[in-house]
Parts: C-alpha cells; structure tokens; sequence
C-alpha cells in the first residue's frame, strides 16, 4: 500500500495546492489558501510565523491528524487523503513521530512506559521492546531516568522523554510543534542539539513549527507563513 | 497487561475521587443485597411453606374457627392422607416485646405432617406424653436460652389467664429456609381449660391441615373439602399452604414493593454518580486520549481504556459490597430476628448484583467513550496548554 517514493526525486512530502478553513457558525475562516510546497528526504525545515497564520494546522495536515478542505499531501509515495481513519491511524503510528510543545506525556507512566507506548502498537515482543525503549533513551541521554515520572523530570527532560516516545519506532518524519516554546533557553538549546543529531545521523525528515529564530537557525530551510500563504526565506 | 496497569494507574490518579466512587458503589450493593434479601424475608414463610399440604379455615375469616368435629370428616375425603388441626394462641412471654407464633396443634398428628421440623423421637414420644408439654424451634430455644425441662410461662391474649408449658422437645429445621422460631403445644390442654372456664369457645380449632396423598389433586382435594361443609354453620376454604400463607404476606404487600422499588431506585442512583465520575475524568483526559490517538492508537484502543476503567471501579466497589453483604446481612438478621425468622442472602441476589455492576460500569463508559473516540485529533490537540 505504501509505495516507496521514486528514486530520483527523494521528495518526502509534497503539500499542492492545500486549503483549509474552519467554520465559526455559519462564517468560514480561511486559515491555509492555495499551499504547495515540497520536503526532501532528509530535510530540517522550520515553519515560521505570526501567532494564528496556521502553521500548526498545516503541521496537522501534513502529520495526518487532520484534514484537507481541497488540495492533496503525499508523503512519500502516499496520497493520506485516500486513507481511511483506521488506515491512517496505522499509517501515523510507523511514520510519523510527534513531538509538542507541552511534551504531552502520560503522567501516570513513567519514563520507559511512555516511550514504550507507540510500541504496543507493533508486533514487537516484550524484549524486543525493551530494547527499542533502551535505545531510545540512550539517544536522549536519559537511561539513568527510565524510572521517573513527568512530575518527577524537569520540562527539558519530559521532551527528551517526548522526544524518545517520538523515535522509538523509528519513524521517517519528525512533526514538532514549538518543541522549545514551554522551554528556558538552555534546555530548548539541548533539544535543538538532539533534533539536529536526529536529522543529521539518523536522517530523519523535521518537520518544526516555531516562532524561536534561534530555533530556526538549526534548520536548514525556514518558511515562513502569513496570512494563509507561504513566503520562502533562505536559511 | 500494560493496558491494566494503565486502568489501574488511572482509575487511582484521583484518589478521593475514585475511593469515594467505589465507596458509592458498595453502599449501593450493599443497600439493594439487604433490600432484597428483606424482600425474600418476607416471603420465606412462603417459600419454606409446601404446597403438598392443604389449608382449610372459616370461609368468612381467619378470626372464626371450625368445629374439631370436622376433622373426621375430612379424613374421610377422596385423596386425603391425614388430617390435623392448629389454632393461633397468641400468647406473650412476659412482654409483647418477647413475641414469637405460637400454636395450640394436635399433639399426635401435627408434626407427622411437618417433616421440616426436625425433632428425636424420644422427644417427640415426650411432648406427646405430656399434656402440658411443648416443643420449641432451635432459634427461639436460643434467644431465651430455653432447655428441655424447662418451665414456660405465657400470658394468653385471646385465650386469657396464665398458661404454664414444659419444654419436651426443641426442633431444628431441615435446611436453612425452615422457621426455628415456633411454639407449639397441646390443643387438649387448652381444649380443657376452655371447657371449664368459656365453654362456648371449646371444641374449635383455628385451622386444618391437610396431607395429601397426590399432590397433583390439591385443586380436587380443596373442592370436596369446601363442597363437604357447604351449607353448614361454618363453611370452609380451603386452599395451598403456599396460597394461605400468601395471602397472608400480601396483606402488607405494597410495603414489599416499594422497598423492592427502592432498591432499584439506589442502583439508578449510583449509575448517575459513576457515570457523572467518569465523565469528569473522560474530559480532563481528552487531550491524552488525542495523544494515544495521534500516535496511532484506535477508537476500540480508547473504548478498551475507558470501558476498563469503569469496570474496574465498578467491579471494585461491587466486590467488595457484595463481600460485605453476608456479614452485614447476618448481624442484621441477628439483630431484626424476631421479624424475620428467616433471613439469608439469596443466591439470586448476588447474580443480580454482579448484572447491576456490569450494566452501570457499563453505562457510565459510553458516553465519555463516545466523546473520546469522537474528537479529532487536532482539535483535542489544542485542548491542551
Ligand atoms: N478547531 C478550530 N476551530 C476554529 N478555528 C480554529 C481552529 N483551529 C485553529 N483555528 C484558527 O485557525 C487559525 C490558525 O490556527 P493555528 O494553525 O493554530 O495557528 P498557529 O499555529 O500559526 O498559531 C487561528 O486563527 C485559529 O484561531
Ligand atoms: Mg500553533
């Protein structure tokens, strides 16, 4: 079902011609009109922009967890919009890690349980588990934490944990919204360090919403997005 | 496994909350176990009570009698085994407080009739020997601390004056549905303290009592008994012990309804509060049930966590009620004794108790599943911060 995309292109996401609006009564509100862009494999690319012009939609859309009003989002290979709930679903658990800007981490699992969750999904054995989990933290350098509760880690630390749950299946993108937004700026320096770790050795195609330029700076192509429309700004 | 750990984990992420919920809970069953089991109280006397036995008393009521002499005259009917005869006396231990049945019966034939009460035969050779004799059940021997040999005063109500009885025998019950709370003494005796003292009361009996020798001819049995004494001074009725003691019991039946009402009532009532529980927790978790979506997790995934949960709550509130209902019902059928001679949770009661969990656990999860399983991932997304 998923066919692998075509040798020479590399492109991971091609977002054409994507609308969307949201509907306040009977009043359409235009949030994303007439986008078309495209990802690379391998690509870190920061969206920017002013409060409201719909960068986290956009994130949304392209993550699967919503959907278009017109246009298409193929990633790699696959036309989402002809995915039903059920298959999307499925298609999000193998391919898409997500990290948010509240780390949004189960508060009555530990670390390693909640790093372990997207794992119950795959037909993993309880070892094999384990040792995913086990690698994952080690990448976020928190093995010594395994046994700590969100309440019990620092906000830095819950997003590394974020972060670990996001890798742990070892998806090809990377969807992160305003991952340094809840963040001092040491720790939001950290997790910029980890996501450029993440795409530089592992390859994984980042995907970042941000309003941070210092957190822009990482990535290697900004876009930035104003009401509705898509403006390039060479990194 | 990690989803029980995760059911576990949150049903006690709100401690209170959810102890207070399990705590409803066994209130809850606890309250309907000893309503119902106050319901089948009531009618033990029925249930315990055979329907191979018939009962004939006055036609016009209970309070009038039937002439002894109509005991030859049954026992001469088509389909009769034997016949014998008992008469309410009731008389009163030193106070009304003490109260317990107590009967005048035909000293030789009454407990042929009556295998559920279970009695030595050198005792009952006893009781029959004695004129002033009597036999006791085992539970009344024991709330007055009551041994053979003893002498017994009581107080007459309908039949005045003071009335001494030595005790001959103490029965005890076949099995546990049996009323060990009876006095029964000899009709003679106080046959021939009538005659002497109101001898316009002598030589009457409250009522028959009827074996059969077919059960299957209880209705053609009653007939020719009533077609016998019809037209005479007294006419009869007669029916099923089950039906008389029935009729009896429904006297007061409107009480036994709405307390069985009530105890539905009580079950309702919980369903509100556990659905109203889990309704409040389904909407603070919504962002987290968007999470597990977003990574993957599916609307039978969220159902299994949110479904669980409230079994789990229900399951525990509802075990452990239904652990307390024997010893609660017990003291309790200690202490209301006197009212209920029989008083013993019904098997029925728990099945009905371990429905009622799953219907209200059941219940309580549909909504907040719906609701769950129903936003979009983006919108629960932004629920949260
Ligand atoms: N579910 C929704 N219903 C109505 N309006 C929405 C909804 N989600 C987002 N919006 C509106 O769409 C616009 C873009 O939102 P968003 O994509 O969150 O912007 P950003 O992430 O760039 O701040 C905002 O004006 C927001 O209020
Ligand atoms: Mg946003």
């Amino acid at each position: 079902m998923i066919m692998p995309a075509s040798g020479e292109q590399q492109i991971m996401v091609a977002v054409n011609a994507v609308s969307k609006a949201y509907r306040r009564g009977n009043q359409p509100i235009p949030v994303l009109e007439g986008i078309s862009f495209q990802i690379a494999r391998g690509e870190f690319l920061a969206l920017m922009g002013p409060s409201g012009s719909g960068k986290s939609t956009l994130l949304n859309l392209i993550a699967g967890i919503d959907t278009v009003d017109s246009g298409s989002i193929v990633i790699d290979g696959v036309d989402i919009a002809t995915l039903d709930e059920s298959e999307l679903a499925r298609w999000r658990a193998s391919n898409v890690g997500f990290i948010f800007q509240f780390y949004n981490l189960i508060p009555v699992l530990n670390a390693f349980e909640n790093v372990e969750l997207p794992l119950l999904l795959t037909t993993l054995s309880r070892r094999e588990r384990r040792q995913h989990v086990e690698a994952a933290l080690d990448v976020v350098s928190l093995s010594d934490r395994r046994e700590h509760y969100p309440s019990q880690l620092s906000g830095g630390q819950q997003q590394r944990v974020a972060i670990a749950r996001a890798i742990v299946t070892d998806p090809a993108i990377l969807v992160a919204d305003e991952p340094t937004g809840d963040l001092d700026r040491v720790s939001a320096g950290e997790i910029l360090e980890l996501m450029g770790r993440l795409n530089a050795e592992q390859g994984k195609t980042i995907i970042m919403v941000t309003h941070d330029p210092r957190a822009a700076e990482k990535a290697h192509i900004i876009r930035q997005l104003d009401k509705g429309l898509l403006n390039d700004v060479p990194a | 496994m990690f989803l029980l750990k995760l059911l576990f984990r949150n049903a006690f992420r709100h401690r209170v909350r959810t102890l207070l919920t399990i705590l409803g809970i066994t209130v809850a069953i606890l309250a309907f176990g000893l309503l119902q089991t106050v319901v089948s109280a009531w009618y033990a006397g029925v249930n315990a009570s055979s329907s191979t036995r018939l009962v004939t008393r006055n036609a016009v009521s209970l309070v009038f009698s039937l002439p002894i002499a109509y005991q030859e005259r049954i026992r001469r009917i088509e389909g009769v085994s034997s016949v014998s005869y008992a008469n309410w006396f009731g008389g009163v231990y030193i106070t009304e407080k003490n109260f317990f049945p107590n009967f005048a019966v035909d000293a030789k034939s009454y407990l042929d009739l009556y295998p559920e009460f279970v009695l030595p035969p050198d005792e009952k050779r006893a009781f029959q020997l004695d004129r002033k004799g009597c036999v006791i059940g085992k539970k009344l021997a024991e709330r007055f601390g009551w041994k053979r040999g003893d002498s017994i005063p009581l107080k007459g109500t309908i039949f005045p004056g003071n009335w001494e009885f030595v005790v001959r025998g103490i029965y005890s019950g076949v099995d546990t549905s049996t009323d060990e709370s009876q006095f029964f003494f000899h009709w003679d005796y106080l046959n021939e303290t009538l005659r002497k003292t109101i001898a316009r009361r002598a030589d009457q009996t409250g009522v028959y009592i009827i074996g059969l020798k077919n059960p299957q001819a209880a209705s053609e049995v009653s007939l020719a008994v009533d077609a016998t004494f019809k037209n005479s001074l007294a006419e009869t009725l007669t029916e099923t012990e089950k039906a008389f003691q029935l009729s009896f019991v429904s006297m007061t039946e409107a009480i036994v309804v709405a307390i069985r009402i009530v105890s539905f009532v009580v079950i309702i009532i919980i369903m509100v509060v556990v659905a109203n529980t889990m309704a409040m927790t389904a909407r603070e978790r919504i962002g987290e049930y968007a999470i597990f979506k977003a990574m993957g997790f599916q609307a039978h995934h969220i159902a299994g966590m949110v479904f669980g949960e409230s079994l789990f709550i229900t399951a525990a509130g509802g075990g452990i009620g239904i652990l307390l209902t024997f010893p609660v019902a017990r003291t309790f059928g200690e202490v209301m004794g006197n009212f209920f001679p029989v008083f013993q949770v019904d098997r029925s009661t728990l099945y009905m108790d371990l429905v009622f969990c799953l219907i209200v656990g059941i219940i309580a999860g549909i909504f907040p599943t719906w609701r769950a399983i129903r936003i979009k991932v983006a919108d629960g997304l932004r629920r949260i911060g």
